[in-house]
C-alpha cells in the first residue's frame, strides 16, 4: 500500500491484489497517534519520566556494563521480533553476540513458525514458508489448509483460494471453515493423528504417487509402519472426523491437477507441533505435491516479517543466512564478516529465556525489540513475575506496550512508513519498504538505538551502521554461501521492482526444490512421527479445552491495534466463544463477563454463545491486555525439537464471575 | 536386568515389546524374549480386511520391519512352538530349548471356531479344501487366491469380521452370500431394526443374505446346504463364526482359565508371575478379542514390568464398534437393548431405511450410554466423540442426530437481514451502514466502495453488497 496526506491507499501486487483489510486501512492511524512515544522514558522513583536519549542509553550502557562485569555476557538476553525488518533482525543478532557477546537471544517468531521452520528443514533441507509464488495458488485444483483462518487473519489471501476446492481443518467453524468444500473439524490437539490417517487412506485408495516416493524421496517405509495402524475408524475416534470426511479430503487432493497442503498456527503451535507439520508433510510428499510444479506445501507467515526475521541471526541456535550457529564454517564465515574472532554459541529458546529471568544462572538484564512478551508468551503472568525480577528491562517500542509499562527505560522508535528497510513476504519474496512520511521528532529508528548502545559499551561505531542499505550491504556477504542466500539482492533490483524470492545469488528462485530438495542426495525425507496427543487433558476439574487464535481487527498483542478507534470500536474486549449448553451448564450468559480458569491462571472474557463450537472447547482471541490476556491461561510446555509452546490446546474451566 | 517372555507375537505380544522398548529403550531394565509361532514377522490383524478388499498388501500391514527386533534389543525367535511352561523352574520350554523368564506373558490369542457343519474338516480335522478361516495373514492369501471376479462365495458369520469379509470379497467382484444363524445381523452390537437396514444397504452393494438359517453340510466343489432345504452355491467357504481363546498352554500350567486366561487388574494370572493380555486374556468376565482392550493392557503391563509406574491398573475398555467396510458406515457403542419407552433412560430412535439410515440414542443424564448409528457420518463421528469423553449431550437432540449444529440458514435475502449483521468481514462494515451510505449518495458499487470499505479486502462479500444495492434500487420508490 502507499500512503499520502496521512492517509493510505491499496497498491496492487500479487499477495494481496489490491485488496486490503480494516487494518490495511486504518494503519495511518498510528503515525499520528496521541499515544505515540516521542521521548525516551527513564524510570526514576519507580515511575517512567521522560528523558533525553543521551541519559536513557547512558543509563542502559552502564547498566549492562556492570551486570556483564559481575555476572558474565549471558547475564544480558535479547528478545527480538518477527515485525522487524530484515536490516534490523540482522544487526540485533550481531549486536547481542558482537557487542554484547551474549548467547542470550531469541525472539518471538519462536512463538509462530518454528514448528514449521523445524519440520521444513528436517523434510526438504530448507525451510522458505512457501517455496512458490503465492500466485501458484490460484490455479490450484485443490487446497487444504489446516490450522489456518485468513479470511480472519489476512483476508485478501483469500483471493488465491478463489479456484480450489477448499478443504479447512479446524476445531472450530472459523470465517475460512465457511468458505470451504469439506470442512473437517478434529478435538484440539488431535491434529498428527488425523494427518496419519489421511496418509494411510492415501495408501489404502490408491493414491500413493509411488514414482515420486521412488524418485525424489526416502523413508517412506518407516512413516507407514506408523501411518498404518492409524486405520480411518481408529482415527475417527481420537479425532472425531468422519471416515467418509477422511477419504474424501485425501481424494480431492488427488483427484485435482494440482494441489497444495498449507499449514497455519493451529496445527503448529503444539508441544508436538513439529512432529504434526512432518506429518502433514508427509502427507504432500506421498501424493507428489512438494517440488512439483503447481503443486506443493507451504507454511502461512505469521507476522510481518515472519519469514525474513527468522533468517538472519535473532534465533537462539542461528547466524545470518539461515545458518546453524553450532556449525563451524558457518561460525568462521560469519565472524570474517563481522572483523571477530570469537562468537557464543547457541543460547535458550524464547520461553525458556523468559523462564529464566532474574533466575540464578538467568539474565539479569533484558533487550526487547519489537515484541510485547507480556500479553503474547505462554503463561504470561509468571512471564510478567520473571520480567519484574530482572535489573533492568529496557523496551523498544512506538507506543506504551503492556511490556513497555514495566520497563525501566523505553526507547520510542520508527514505525512503518518512517523507515526503510527489507522484509522478506510469506513466499520468500524479499520486499523494499521506503520512507513515506518523517518520523515524529524524538523518535529514532532501531539501528541508531543499537549504534548508541553499542558505542556506548565500545564497539566501532562503523561496525554498527544506521543506514538499512549499508546493514543490507553486509547482510548480503554474511547470507551469502548459506541456504537464505540473499546475495544477488541489492536495493537497486527492488527499486527496479524486480520479483526476488531466495536464494538469490544472480538469479532469483521462485519455486524451490523442482529438480532437487535441499538435502545432500537431493531426496525429500519422510520422517517417521506418531501422535502424541495435547499435553494437558481436561479432567474433573478443569473439563473443557480452550484454544486461542486471532481476530480480524487485531495484530498480536493488539498493542498497536488497540489504539486505533475504528479497530476497537469493532472489536474492544476480550471475549470467549463457548457452546450455548456449554455456558449454561457453567452459569453464564452470553453478554455476560466470565471467568475462565487454568491450571496457570484466570482469564476475564465476555460469553460469546456460538451453536457451532464443540461442548468441550472454548476459544479466546489472544490479543486483550490485563485481565483479558487469553494466555494467561496457556501451558508452556514445550516442543522438543522446535521449542514450541502449546499455545493451542489446554484444559480450562469456565464460571462466572 | 529383568527377564521378560512374551509367548505370543501377534497384535498384543509385538504391541508389548513395543511399549516396554518405549519406557526402556536401551534395555536398561528389562531384557525382552518373543516367541512367535509364526514364521513371519507381526502384522497388524484389523487391516486384514484391507487385505482381503485389495486395498492393502500384506506387505503394507506387518507391524515390524525385519531388523526391528536387532534395533530395539529384543531377543525374538520365529517359528518355534512353545510346548509348556515349567512354573516351578521359571522356564517355557520352545521345542528343545529352555528360556527362563523372571516374568512371563501370555499373549497367545485366539483361533478361529469352526461351526459343526458337516465336511467343513476334513478326515484329520483340518479346514477341508475350499474352506477358508479368516484369521491370519496366511488365511488372508487363501482367501484373495481364490476370489476372482464371479466367484460364488459363501461367508459363515454375519459378526463384524465376517460383514468386513463380505464387503471386501463383494468389492472384488465376487458374488457373496452371508449365512447366519441368528434372525439380524451382528445381534451382539446391533438391535433387530438396524440389523435390517445395514442388511439392505449391503444387499445394495451387492452381498446376499441367508439369516435364521443354519449350513447343515458342505460339499466341495458345489457349496453349502442350509437347514431350511436351500443351497448356496459357493467355490470359496470363509469361516468367520467367532474365535476361541488359546488357553491351551495356561491350562496345561495349571493356571486358572474359563472361557479366557483369567487375569486381575494388574493382569496377573492365578501365578502372580505369569501375565495375560489380549485375545486369550479374560478381564472381570470379558474375553474381548478386539485390538483396542490388547493395546491398553499392553501400556498397563508395560508400565508395571518395567516400573515406569508399577501401581498401573487396566480398568477394562469402552468398546466401540466400528465397521470397516467402503460405503457403509456403521457405530456401535454402549448398551443399545433398550426400547424407546425405557422408563429410566431417553431413548431417540431415527429410521430411514429407504436410505440406509438408522440411528438409536440412549442417554441417562445427559449422556449417552448406547448408540447405534448407520448411514449418517457425521453423527457417527460425533457421538462416539460425547461417549468416550463423557461429554454431556447437546440440548438441541436433532443437531446431535445430525452430528454437528444445524447450518446456518441459505442467504436470507437482503431485506430479510437485521442491520446489523456484517456483511463486509474484512472491513467490519454492517447492512445497516451499506443502507446508510447509500441513502447518503452513495448508489453504486464502486461509490459505496469508497465510503464504507466493503468490498475492498477479499472481495468476497462483492455479491452480496451488489445484492443490497440492487434492493435498495428496486425498494426505491418510482419517480414519476
Amino acid at each position: 500500500m502507499t500512503i499520502e496526506n496521512g492517509k493510505v491507499s491499496p497498491r496492487e501486487f500479487p499477495t494481496n491484489r489490491g485488496g486490503l483489510c480494516q487494518k490495511g486501512w486504518t494503519s495511518a492511524e498510528l503515525l499520528t497517534s496521541p499515544a505515540r512515544l516521542t521521548t525516551p522514558l527513564v524510570r526514576r522513583d519507580g515511575e517512567l519520566r521522560p528523558a533525553t536519549w543521551d541519559e536513557a542509553l547512558d543509563v542502559v550502557a552502564a547498566k549492562l556494563r556492570a551486570l556483564r562485569e559481575e555476572h558474565g555476557p549471558d547475564a544480558v538476553g535479547v528478545f527480538g521480533g518477527g515485525g522487524l525488518t530484515n536490516e534490523k533482525s540482522y544487526a540485533l543478532g550481531k549486536f547481542a553476540r558482537v557487542a554484547l557477546g551474549t548467547s542470550q537471544i531469541d525472539y518471538n517468531g519462536r512463538f509462530c513458525m518454528s514448528s514449521a521452520a523445524a519440520a521444513g528443514m528436517k523434510a526438504f533441507g530448507l525451510d522458505r514458508g512457501m517455496p512458490f509464488p503465492v500466485t501458484d495458488l490460484d490455479d490450484a485444483g485443490a487446497v487444504l489448509l489446516v490450522g489456518g483462518n485468513p479470511a480472519e487473519t489476512m483476508p485478501p489471501f483469500v483471493q488465491h483460494l478463489k479456484n480450489a476446492e477448499l478443504i479447512v481443518i479446524d476445531p472450530r467453524r472459523t470465517a475460512t471453515a465457511e468458505l470451504a468444500t469439506l470442512h473437517l473439524q478434529p478435538a484440539p490437539g488431535t491434529d498428527l493423528a488425523l494427518a496419519l490417517g489421511l496418509l494411510h487412506s492415501a495408501v489404502a485408495d490408491g493414491h500413493l504417487d509411488q514414482r515420486y516416493l521412488d524418485d525424489r524421496t526416502t523413508g517412506f517405509e518407516d512413516a507407514w509402519r506408523i501411518a498404518a495402524s492409524w486405520w480411518p475408524e481408529r482415527v475417527e475416534r481420537v479425532t472425531g472426523v468422519p471416515v467418509a470426511d477422511q477419504r474424501a479430503a485425501v481424494r480431492i487432493l488427488a483427484e485435482a491437477r494440482n494441489a497444495y497442503i498449507l499449514t497455519g498456527r493451529g496445527t503448529e503451535q503444539h508441544a508436538s507441533g513439529a512432529d504434526t507439520v512432518s506429518a502433514w508433510i508427509n502427507l504432500a510428499l506421498a501424493l507428489g505435491l512438494p517440488g512439483t510444479k503447481g503443486s506443493g506445501y507451504g507454511c502461512l507467515t505469521g507476522q510481518g516479517n515472519g519469514q525474513g526475521g527468522r533468517e538472519h541471526g535473532q534465533k537462539a541456535d542461528q547466524l545470518p543466512g539461515y545458518r546453524k550457529i553450532t556449525d563451524p564454517d558457518a561460525r568462521d564465515h560469519v565472524m570474517g564478516v563481522w572483523g571477530v574472532d570469537d562468537l557464543p554459541g547457541p543460547g535458550r529458546s524464547a520461553y525458556e529465556l523468559l523462564d529464566a529471568l532474574g533466575q540464578p544462572g538467568g539474565p539479569k538484564a533484558l533487550l526487547v525489540f519489537g515484541s510485547n512478551v507480556i500479553v503474547s508468551a505462554p503463561r504470561s503472568q509468571h512471564v510478567a513475575d520473571r520480567l519484574k525480577a530482572l535489573d533492568l528491562l529496557v523496551v523498544a517500542d512506538l507506543v506504551l506496550s503492556e511490556t513497555a509499562a514495566v520497563a525501566d527505560v523505553v526507547l520510542p522508535v520508527t514505525q512503518w512508513a518512517e523507515e526503510g528497510g527489507t522484509m522478506t513476504n510469506l513466499e520468500g519474496r524479499v520486499l523494499l519498504r521506503q520512507v513515506a512520511v518523517e518520523p515524529p521528532e524524538g523518535v529514532r529508528s532501531d539501528l541508531d538505538v543499537l549504534q548508541g548502545l553499542a558505542t556506548r559499551l565500545g564497539q566501532p561505531a562503523e561496525r554498527f551502521p544506521t543506514e538499512p542499505e549499508v546493514v543490507f550491504e553486509e547482510l548480503r556477504r554474511a547470507s551469502k554461501g548459506g541456504l537464505a542466500d540473499y546475495s544477488g539482492v541489492t536495493y537497486e533490483r527492488l527499486r527496479q521492482g524486480e520479483a526476488l524470492h531466495w536464494p538469490v545469488v544472480g538469479e532469483s528462485t521462485p519455486r524451490n526444490f523442482l529438480d532437487r530438495f535441499a538435502h545432500p542426495d537431493g531426496r525429500a525425507r519422510f520422517v517417521p512421527v506418531e501422535h502424541r496427543g495435547p499435553a494437558e487433558l481436561p479432567d474433573a476439574e478443569y473439563p473443557l479445552q480452550a484454544t486461542t487464535g486471532r481476530v480480524l481487527q487485531h495484530y498480536q498483542s493488539g498493542a498497536q491495534t488497540r489504539l486505533v478507534r475504528e479497530l476497537n470500536q469493532a472489536e474492544p474486549e476480550a471475549y470467549v466463544e463457548v457452546h450455548p449448553d456449554t455456558a449454561t451448564r457453567a452459569g453464564v450468559r452470553d453478554g455476560q463477563l466470565a471467568s475462565v480458569v487454568s491450571r496457570r491462571g484466570r482469564t476475564v472474557a465476555r460469553v460469546r454463545c456460538v451453536p457451532s463450537m464443540r461442548v468441550d472447547l472454548v476459544f479466546l482471541p489472544f490479543h486483550f491486555a490485563g485481565e483479558g490476556r487469553a494466555n494467561l491461561l496457556t501451558n508452556p510446555v514445550l516442543d522438543p525439537t522446535s521449542r514450541m509452546p502449546e499455545f493451542k490446546v489446554c484444559a480450562v474451566r469456565l464460571e462466572s464471575v | 536386568m529383568r527377564n521378560v517372555v512374551v509367548v505370543g507375537y501377534g497384535m498384543a505380544g509385538a504391541r508389548l515389546a513395543d511399549e516396554i522398548r518405549r519406557r526402556d529403550p536401551k534395555a536398561d531394565r528389562v531384557a525382552v524374549t518373543v516367541l512367535g509361532d509364526e514364521a513371519h514377522p507381526a502384522y497388524n490383524r484389523v487391516l486384514l480386511s484391507s487385505v482381503v478388499a485389495g486395498s492393502l498388501t500384506p506387505e503394507a500391514v506387518r507391524l515390524h520391519d525385519e531388523d526391528w527386533a536387532a534395533r530395539h534389543h529384543v531377543d525374538l525367535r520365529l517359528g518355534g512352538s512353545v510346548t509348556k511352561i515349567d512354573r516351578t523352574r521359571r522356564v517355557v520350554h520352545v521345542d528343545d530349548t529352555e528360556v527362563p523368564y523372571d516374568a512371563l506373558v501370555l499373549a497367545t490369542g485366539a483361533r478361529s471356531w469352526v461351526p459343526p457343519t458337516d465336511g467343513l474338516l476334513d478326515g484329520n480335522g483340518d479346514l477341508a479344501p475350499g474352506v477358508v478361516a479368516f484369521r491370519s495373514l496366511d488365511d488372508c492369501a487363501r482367501i484373495v487366491d481364490k476370489a476372482s471376479p464371479g466367484t460364488p462365495v459363501a461367508v459363515l458369520g454375519g459378526g463384524l469380521l465376517g460383514l468386513e469379509a463380505a464387503r471386501g470379497l463383494a468389492g472384488r467382484g465376487c458374488l457373496v452370500t452371508v449365512v447366519h444363524p441368528v434372525g439380524h445381523l451382528m445381534e451382539r452390537q446391533l438391535d433387530a431394526g438396524a440389523g435390517r437396514v445395514l442388511a439392505a444397504t449391503l444387499n445394495g452393494l451387492g452381498i446376499e443374505f441367508r439369516l435364521g438359517v443354519l449350513a447343515t453340510r458342505y460339499v466341495p466343489g458345489d457349496g453349502l446346504e442350509l437347514n431350511d432345504g436351500t443351497h448356496v452355491p459357493a467355490d470359496l467357504v470363509v469361516v468367520s463364526a467367532g474365535v476361541r481363546a488359546e488357553t491351551g498352554l495356561a491350562e496345561q500350567a495349571g493356571i486358572d482359565v474359563d472361557r479366557g486366561i483369567l487375569v486381575d487388574d494388574a493382569l496377573r494370572t492365578s501365578d502372580p508371575r505369569v501375565h495375560a493380555i489380549g485375545d486369550c486374556a479374560q478381564h472381570v468376565g470379558t474375553v474381548s478379542g478386539l485390538v483396542q482392550p490388547a493395546w491398553e493392557q499392553a501400556a498397563v503391563l508395560a508400565d508395571r514390568l518395567t516400573g515406569a509406574a508399577p501401581a498401573a491398573r487396566y480398568a477394562g475398555t469402552t468398546v466401540v464398534t466400528r465397521l470397516k467396510a467402503r460405503d457403509v458406515d456403521l457405530a456401535a457403542l454402549g448398551d443399545v437393548h433398550v426400547g424407546v419407552d425405557s422408563a429410566d433412560d431417553e431413548v431417540l430412535c431415527f429410521q430411514d431405511p429407504a436410505r440406509g439410515r438408522y440411528a438409536k440414542l440412549v442417554l441417562r443424564d445427559d449422556k449417552v450410554t448406547g448408540a447405534i448409528v448407520l448411514g449418517a457420518p457425521d453423527a457417527a463421528a460425533a457421538i462416539t466423540q460425547l461417549f468416550d469423553r463423557g461429554l454431556p449431550a447437546p440440548t438441541d437432540r436433532l443437531a446431535l442426530l445430525l452430528g454437528r449444529a444445524l447450518p446456518a440458514e441459505n442467504e436470507a435475502s437482503p431485506a430479510d437481514l437485521p442491520a446489523s449483521a456484517v456483511v463486509c468481514r474484512c472491513n467490519t462494515v454492517s447492512k445497516g451502514q451499506l443502507v446508510s451510505a447509500w441513502r447518503a449518495g452513495a448508489t453504486t458499487i464502486s461509490a459505496i466502495a469508497e465510503v464504507t470499505r466493503a468490498s475492498t479486502g477479499c472481495g468476497g462479500c462483492k455479491d452480496a453488497v451488489c445484492g443490497i444495492v440492487d434492493w435498495l434500487a428496486a425498494s426505491q420508490p418510482q419517480s414519476a
